[in-house]
């Protein structure tokens, strides 16, 4: 072939740049960057900016009152341990969260379980148990603390019948240290349990037909299957949904805010509304980024922890 | 004795029966191949018989015992599914103990079954890996192992071969065969493989909407089909079936071979063959045509093995020959198999 030849065939290839731009989106790099883009954007708006500004404030010595911003170093995480209050803010966002998922894990398969079975009025049921996660946390919570409060709660009534207290007497449920605590795990489960309980459903469906009618034909029995095959084969779609749970009531502050107010005395109280009393409430932003931020190690443990999951499924498949 | 029993066995679903009135009666130590095409009920009639349905009527009986309303793990059964069902959490070991410590066999025996069950299939060296570490004809030792080691009275087979690759499942069918030789137990095999059903059968039942067509040995159900249905399924090609005097007459196609080849004898059908295309298929040569003097309509194929040299082209006609009694008749209405008449003797 001709040098000529090859030329123009080459240019030819090159050429028709509008028909290249036509198709432009149909490439990956451009399609996909393209599409991701919104999500990117709202990351850096609604998470990045608030937590680089948060980092630098619990290195400061911001206050609500001036506009000064001097560097504090570690001065500021040094208040805000030595805080006599912290320890047991601490305690209690550990305590709300372990005790509060640990009952989602049982409830939760629980209830999928239940929900897998074929019954009538299934589609109801499915509907009542979804019912809190489509309620706005602010709302809920608004909702429990009319149920709990210490005159009208019909708790007292049925503490009464069962004969836990006399009649006439209150349970002042959201005035006494342990059961408010007990009334902030009571709600958390209830809300972060519909998440766990349609997540566990879906890796309950995903399990082969095949292996739970093997395990049929070999002869287990209900607690064998349940403990020999489904629960094991469940056991990381539980944990993904008991991680969720983990970061939705380790970082609530609604809950709290709205029942008890993080009381009676400080009883309640977690290190998110701990945060939002000091920082806004008690004017010292930087203290209260520096509590906020021993949020941190916790989700980026969980975070890890969930990435290492998934990439590991990925190597699997 | 038998092992397993079947009685006017029905499973309907949503009104449309998948099971249709099936009686089957295995005999001590056989190999019973459940045929027929994918829709016709096997599956069903299999789950049936390990309990994972219940019977809209009719009774199961496994070891003189009816088991009808029995659980799975009441039947003292073992089945192997298509996919093999491993249980991917456990090691190939625990998967194999799995019967046995449902059916609470004290913990001290298991290790010895487990060996007896691994060496019998040459697992021992896979004992410690899980399922997906292992290649698809290792997953079926591994199910067979799982299988045996609860000595059950009948094996269930559900297409365990279907999964495999070609050249994979030969071998495997093998060792299926050679497997249920050492272990001498009842089983019911389920395939829609004519070559795994003749190959492994000792009989064969051929199912086709949720009925029993025929039940016979690999060669009654070959040489001797009960009806067309039968004679087309099984066999490839298929028997030809033409119509000629108000009656079916069916032949194999190797059965029909040029006269050329065979020689003129008076104990034949002789006819004119109309030659459409053929096929060399290395082993042997397809003939496709048509006999227009019985059947102008009817399709037919002749098989003739690469043995035969006789030259065989496209739009020519040829004498063909076939052997009389390698012809069987069907009632065209029933499609049942009737007695050879003697009308047909010259056409």
């Amino acid at each position: 072939m001709s040098r000529i030849d090859a030329d123009t065939t080459s240019a030819a290839i090159r050429a028709r740049p509008a028909r290249r731009r036509r198709y432009a989106l149909e490439r990956d790099g451009v399609l996909g960057s393209l599409m991701l883009g919104p999500a990117v954007l709202y990351l850096v708006l609604v998470v990045g900016y608030p937590l680089v500004l948060a980092i630098m404030y619990s290195f400061s010595d911001v206050t609500v009152g001036s506009s000064r911003f001097d560097f504090a170093g570690l001065a500021t995480f040094k208040t805000a341990i030595h805080d006599p209050h912290f320890p047991a803010v601490v305690a209690h966002t550990f305590i709300i969260t372990g005790i509060s998922q640990a009952l989602v894990v049982v409830l939760c398969t629980i209830l999928a379980f239940t929900l897998a079975a074929n019954f009538r009025g299934k589609w109801f049921v499915r509907f009542l148990v979804l019912m809190p996660w489509t309620t706005p946390v602010a709302l809920g919570a608004i909702i429990w603390l009319w149920m709990l409060d210490s005159i009208f709660t019909p708790f007292n009534w049925f503490a009464q019948q069962l004969h836990v207290i006399g009649p006439g007497e209150q349970l002042n449920l959201l005035g006494h240290a342990g059961l408010a605590t007990a009334s902030v795990i009571a709600v958390q489960t209830w809300r972060t349990l519909p998440l766990a309980t349609v997540i566990v459903l879906a890796g309950l469906s995903s399990i082969p037909r095949d292996v739970e009618e093997q395990a049929e034909v070999d002869g287990a029995g209900f607690w064998r299957r349940l403990f020999g095959i489904q629960i094991p084969l469940l056991a990381p779609v539980i944990l993904v949904a008991v991680l969720f749970g983990i970061v939705f009531t380790f970082t609530d502050m609604a809950v709290v805010f709205i029942l008890t107010g993080g009381g009676p005395g400080d009883a309640t109280q977690v290190l998110a509304s701990w945060a939002f009393y000091k920082g806004i409430n008690g004017g010292n932003l930087a203290v209260g980024a520096a509590d906020a931020l021993f949020m941190f190690p916790v989700l980026l443990g969980l975070a890890i922890v969930v990435l290492m999951m998934a990439s590991g499924r990925r190597e699997k498949s | 004795m038998a092992i397993v029993e079947v009685r006017d066995l029905r499973k309907e679903f949503g009104g449309t029966a998948a099971v249709d009135g099936i009686n089957l009666v295995t005999e001590e130590g056989e190999y019973l191949v459940l045929l027929g095409p994918s829709g016709c009920g096997k599956t069903t009639l299999l789950r049936l018989l390990a309990g994972l349905e219940r019977p809209t009527g009719g009774d199961v009986v496994i070891g003189g015992e009816v088991v009808t309303d029995l659980p799975p793990r009441a039947r003292k059964i073992a089945m192997v599914f298509q996919s093999y069902a491993l249980y991917p959490h456990k090691t190939v070991r625990k998967n194999i103990v799995f019967p046995l410590a449902a059916a609470h066999v004290p913990k001290s025996e298991w290790a010895a079954k487990v060996e007896w069950a691994a060496g019998i299939l040459g697992i021992q060296r896979l004992l410690d890996r899980r399922p997906r570490e292992l290649s698809g004809g290792e997953r079926q030792r591994v199910a067979l192992a799982r299988a045996m080691v609860r000595e059950p009275q009948v094996f269930l087979f559900d297409e365990p071969l279907s999964n495999l690759d070609a050249k994979l499942r030969t071998s495997a069918r093998d060792e299926l065969k050679e497997f249920q030789r050492r272990v001498g137990i009842t089983t019911v095999y389920v395939t829609h493989d004519q070559v795994e059903a003749m190959g492994l059968g000792d009989r064969i039942a051929v199912l086709n909407a949720g009925q029993i067509q025929q039940i016979g040995t690999p060669e009654e159900i070959y040489s001797n089909p009960a009806t067309t249905f039968v004679a087309t399924f099984v066999g490839a090609p298929p028997m030809n079936i033409i119509r000629t005097d108000g009656k079916l007459v069916g032949f194999r196609p190797e059965n029909l071979l040029p006269l050329e080849a065979v020689g003129s004898r008076d104990d034949q059908l002789v006819c004119d063959f109309e030659i459409s295309r053929v096929e060399n298929l290395g082993s042997d040569r397809y003939v496709y045509g048509s006999i227009p003097a019985l059947d102008p309509e009817a399709k037919v194929i002749a098989k003739l093995p690469s043995t035969l040299t006789v030259v065989a082209r496209p739009d020519t006609r040829e004498k063909y020959a076939v052997e009389l009694d390698k012809l069987r008749y069907f009632d065209p209405d029933t499609g049942e198999r009737v007695a050879p008449d003697q009308r047909t003797r010259t056409p």
